[in-house]
């Protein structure tokens, strides 16, 4: 673990921790959608880092899952508050 | 220190900062479109930055391959999901209209 990777995991901590509040925050649902999105983006770059920081690159299928998961959950659920707002 | 060492030194803090950056405005930005244009663009730039960071530590081609299929998935992804919470969110009305210059979704 360099200085590199502890300043580079810091930075991304932060970033995690101000998504967070806007994600306890809203005030729309679709805040909050978008905050999970972030979220997911945050911990795909944040597992990469870690992994290159502890030099193992087991961890590429986590990688590739937490992607796929936070595109589909977030469009699945943008789409419901859609319809769901709109219809009343 | 090798030169991949070097890329990497430069790459992952660089994208951790647009990483934080896009983080911040999505907290501090007024409003919910705002937000979205600064959750979704520095967010995709900071992930591809931070995996072209990781890549040259890879030890082999193997290892490198499913960062370069995360970063590819990210970028047609991200347009994507901020495309459709941007419509759902104009359809239902939960932006702030008074903010919009143009407005070619009711205009047009």
């Amino acid at each position: 673990m360099t200085a590199v990777h502890v300043l580079t995991l810091s930075l991304l901590g932060a970033a995690l921790a101000m998504t967070t509040v806007r994600l306890l925050r809203g005030p729309t649902s679709f805040d909050r959608i978008m905050s999970l999105d972030v979220l997911a983006v945050l911990l795909v770059s944040g597992i990469a880092v870690h992994g290159a920081a502890r030099d193992e690159p087991a961890n590429a299928t986590l990688l590739v899952v937490i992607a796929v998961l936070g595109f589909v959950g977030s469009v699945t659920a943008a789409r419901l508050a859609g319809e769901r707002e709109e219809g009343g | 220190m090798s030169p991949a060492d070097v890329v990497t030194a430069i790459l992952l803090p660089a994208g951790a900062v647009f990483s934080f950056l896009g983080a911040l405005g999505a907290l501090r930005f007024p409003d919910l479109l705002s937000r979205l244009h600064a959750a979704t663009k520095p967010q995709t730039i900071g992930l591809l930055l931070v995996l072209a960071g990781v890549a040259p530590q890879a030890r082999s081609l193997t290892a490198a391959a499913p960062l370069v299929l995360v970063a590819v998935f990210q970028l047609i992804t991200a347009p994507v999901t901020a495309q459709t919470i941007g419509r759902a969110a104009y359809r239902t009305a939960s932006i702030d209209r008074d903010r919009l210059v143009v407005d070619e979704s009711t205009d047009g």
